[in-house]
């Protein structure tokens, strides 16, 4: 026993092995498999908390409200939107680009950090994608109603039709389309997939018949056997790979909506990297700013931990950065190229345009703000990550307004110059969607594992096969790491985590 | 653990499929019929005023259309002739019939005779007769073989996509120009073939018809 207690507990000013090859545990707590499933499983079957129904009943109405907005334009005519000449795309084109970029961060979660083997993707991974399909949902809502004549709709689709209409395929416009809704079907493929373990688990646990026979649905026949898992790890890898492209396309193609056209400020070959590198930053505050609130109100700190929030800064000032030189290379282009239309539209943007306070809001959100993220105490309170994430969200918002509006009301043609002025409609209309994203989300926490149950059992030791329990004893004597803004967490089995 | 569900519900999902099958065959059969081109104005004959017959002025004495429709050469709107143009004739002939009377109440009251439009361009097309007509596109490209109709009915469907047909491949249709108004006429009666003759008048006359959504939505 001496020498075992030797080697288990070097003696001081040793160097202590344990430490050093210690990675910060992804589950804190040495929770186990069971505990995992019902720490899970009760965000669904405990009820839910008066933040829950403080937060539905608004946004319920909210979706009314989107609803009846969107019901006064389809009956009325597109003209009760702000959009008319010079700015013909205005608030409606920039919700949906804000909209579409916040979904990235699920798909850059869900499939190129599983296929680079990212293990703390998984306590990430359902909530992000959930929220990439929900906020697809809202972005796909306002090009389909600019358009005007919703019933047309369709023509966007390449059917043979009587009218003999078939799409131009040189338009970026109309590979938007297919870039959007290949997008949305992938998602909802992939996040249905991952969701299948984990709806015969509900299926298995809840005793209410309705609800029982609806997860076995959609379960489609689980029960978690060799081959089962087998057959579905291969089809996640080929959805990820599938997805992986998606990350990079999807706002690249929504970038050369503007790119390829021949109007100052948007005919610029920087657009694609920096509508994607945006697009992720967006995305990664979005999936922020919804799961900090949410940990913290079910009580999923072991499960989705610091260590996950620091990763998630990290993106966001790397992504930030990369957006900010963008803006500036932006600037220097303009001058640098000669160009004289393109200059004079950064200077209408930067210097005495009428909304210059977009653009300096707009730097100051994405570029300024989350370089707080270089340092480790405020990547560790909650209240900073909160209030950063916050910035970004507003700030993607106005960097889209500013590329529309600022550019199309500042054309060639100084006669043809004009401010644009969003009417209520479409001012309801956007707050209307916040309402149904959240609504959507709220449901989402309401009825379906808001985290991977089987996924994270697999990042736990004891899913390694060469796990040894002993050792797992030895090295929860090193107490988890612990943060000051973290304060629900205390590390050590005193916590709570037996090993069973 | 009990079945969650019976054992009926193993041949549900087929069955299923095939209530599909037929729900979508019953879709595409409608969608068929009542949207595609079959489902247009195509065969409207609406009761004109007097009945006037084209099988009789046109086909039987000969007349050519720009007699009556004068300005088809001239003018975007191709026009309905006034009714001192039928005067022109009938001050002589048929005098005692009771639809000529018709037509003298019409000339002396200047209060015009009501005829019924056949052929209905949209609002929302631009389309300009003289332009077509000039191209060499003949009438019966368009309004078929009129000098064989007692009453004019819309011989072709005059869709959109019948449209872009004919602009898509305009040498299908053209003729030289003094063979517009000529309805019997065919490429065969010169002994040449359609094809081969409409590429030439094509090339020469350099007709290239807009197929943008522009080129009649403007």
């Amino acid at each position: 026993m001496a020498t075992a207690e030797a080697h288990d507990h070097p003696p001081a000013g040793a160097p202590s092995r344990a430490k050093v090859l210690l990675r910060e545990p992804l589950v804190l707590n040495n929770r186990n498999y069971s505990w995992i499933t019902n720490k899970i499983a009760s965000v669904i079957e405990e009820p839910q908390p008066l933040l829950w129904w403080i937060l539905i009943v608004p946004s319920f109405f909210l979706t009314l409200i989107m609803v009846g907005c969107f019901t006064y334009l389809i009956s009325t005519g597109v003209g009760v939107w702000g959009p008319n000449q010079p700015a013909a795309w205005g608030w409606d084109i920039t919700n949906f680009v804000f909209w579409i970029g916040i979904g990235h961060a699920g798909t850059l979660i869900s499939a190129i950090l599983y296929l680079t083997r990212q293990k703390w993707r998984t306590a990430v991974n359902r909530s992000a994608e959930a929220m990439t399909i929900f906020a697809v949902m809202c972005a796909g809502l306002f090009p389909a109603l600019h358009v005007g004549r919703v019933w047309m709709a369709w023509f966007l689709a390449p059917i043979p039709n009587s009218n003999q209409i078939w799409q131009n395929f040189k338009s970026p416009l109309l590979w938007d389309v297919f870039a959007v809704s290949t997008y949305f079907t992938v998602s909802v493929i992939f996040w249905f997939l991952g969701l299948v373990p984990d709806l015969a688990t509900m299926r298995d646990r809840t005793k209410h018949p309705v609800k029982r026979t609806l997860y076995a649905l959609f379960a489609l026949g689980w029960r978690g056997g060799n081959r089962q898992w087998r057959h579905y790890e291969i089809a996640y890898g080929l959805l990820a790979a599938l997805s992986t492209p998606l990350v990079l396309s999807v706002h690249t193609v929504v970038s050369f909506d503007f790119a390829t056209s021949v109007v100052p400020g948007w005919h610029t070959t920087i657009f694609p990297p920096y509508f994607v590198a945006g697009a992720i930053f967006g995305g990664f505050a979005m999936v922020l700013t919804l799961m900090i609130p949410v940990r913290k109100i079910y009580g999923l700190q072991d499960l989705f931990t610091m260590k996950h929030i620091d990763n998630m800064s990290k993106i966001i000032v790397l992504t930030g950065t990369i957006v900010g030189y963008a803006y500036l290379m932006e600037l220097f282009i303009a001058w640098y190229s000669g160009s004289l239309f393109e200059f004079d539209a950064f200077k209408w943007r930067i210097l005495y345009g009428p909304y210059t306070w977009a653009y300096y809001g707009m730097f100051f959100c994405n570029v300024i703000a989350p370089q707080a993220f270089w340092f480790k105490k405020c990547r560790e309170n909650l209240w900073v990550v909160m209030a950063v994430c916050m910035c970004v969200n507003a700030g993607m918002w106005y960097e889209r307004f500013v590329i529309i509006v600022t550019t199309l009301t500042r054309d060639f043609l100084p006669g043809a110059w004009d401010m644009y002025h969003p009417s209520w409609v479409e001012i309801w209309s956007f707050i209307g969607t916040f309402g149904f994203f959240t609504m959507l989300f709220l449901l989402f926490l309401r009825y379906l594992p808001v985290i991977a149950i089987g996924e994270v059992k697999a990042v736990l030791p004891e899913a390694d096969p060469h796990f040894n329990p002993k050792l797992k004893e030895r090295d929860a004597v090193v107490p988890a790491p612990t943060y000051d803004g973290d304060y629900e967490h205390t590390g050590g089995r005193a916590a709570g985590g037996a090993i069973s | 653990m009990a079945n969650i569900f019976p054992r009926w519900t193993n041949t549900l999902p087929l069955k299923l499929l095939i209530a599909l099958g037929f729900v979508g065959a019953a879709v595409a059969a409608g969608v068929t019929y009542y949207v595609t081109q079959e489902y247009t104005n195509k065969g409207y004959m609406p009761s004109q005023p007097i009945p006037f017959s084209h099988e009789l002025h046109a086909g039987q004495v000969g007349l050519d259309c720009r007699y009556c429709h004068s300005f088809v050469e001239q003018s975007g709107h191709a026009n309905v002739p006034s009714s001192n143009t039928c005067w022109n004739c009938h001050q002589h002939v048929k005098t005692n019939s009771p639809q000529i009377a018709k037509i003298k109440e019409s000339v002396e009251t200047g209060k015009p005779l009501q005829w019924v439009k056949v052929h209905k361009v949209p609002d929302y097309a631009y389309f300009n007769h003289s332009v077509h007509v000039n191209s060499g596109v003949s009438c019966v490209s368009c309004h078929g073989k009129i000098n064989e109709m007692p009453v004019v009915f819309q011989d072709q469907s005059q869709s959109m996509g019948w449209c872009l047909d004919c602009h898509r491949a305009p040498e299908n249709h053209l003729r030289p120009l003094d063979k517009i108004t000529n309805l019997n006429w065919t490429a065969k009666d010169a002994g040449r073939e359609q094809k081969e003759m409409g590429e030439k008048l094509k090339a020469a006359w350099k007709i290239n018809p807009p197929e943008n959504c522009a080129g009649c939505h403007r």
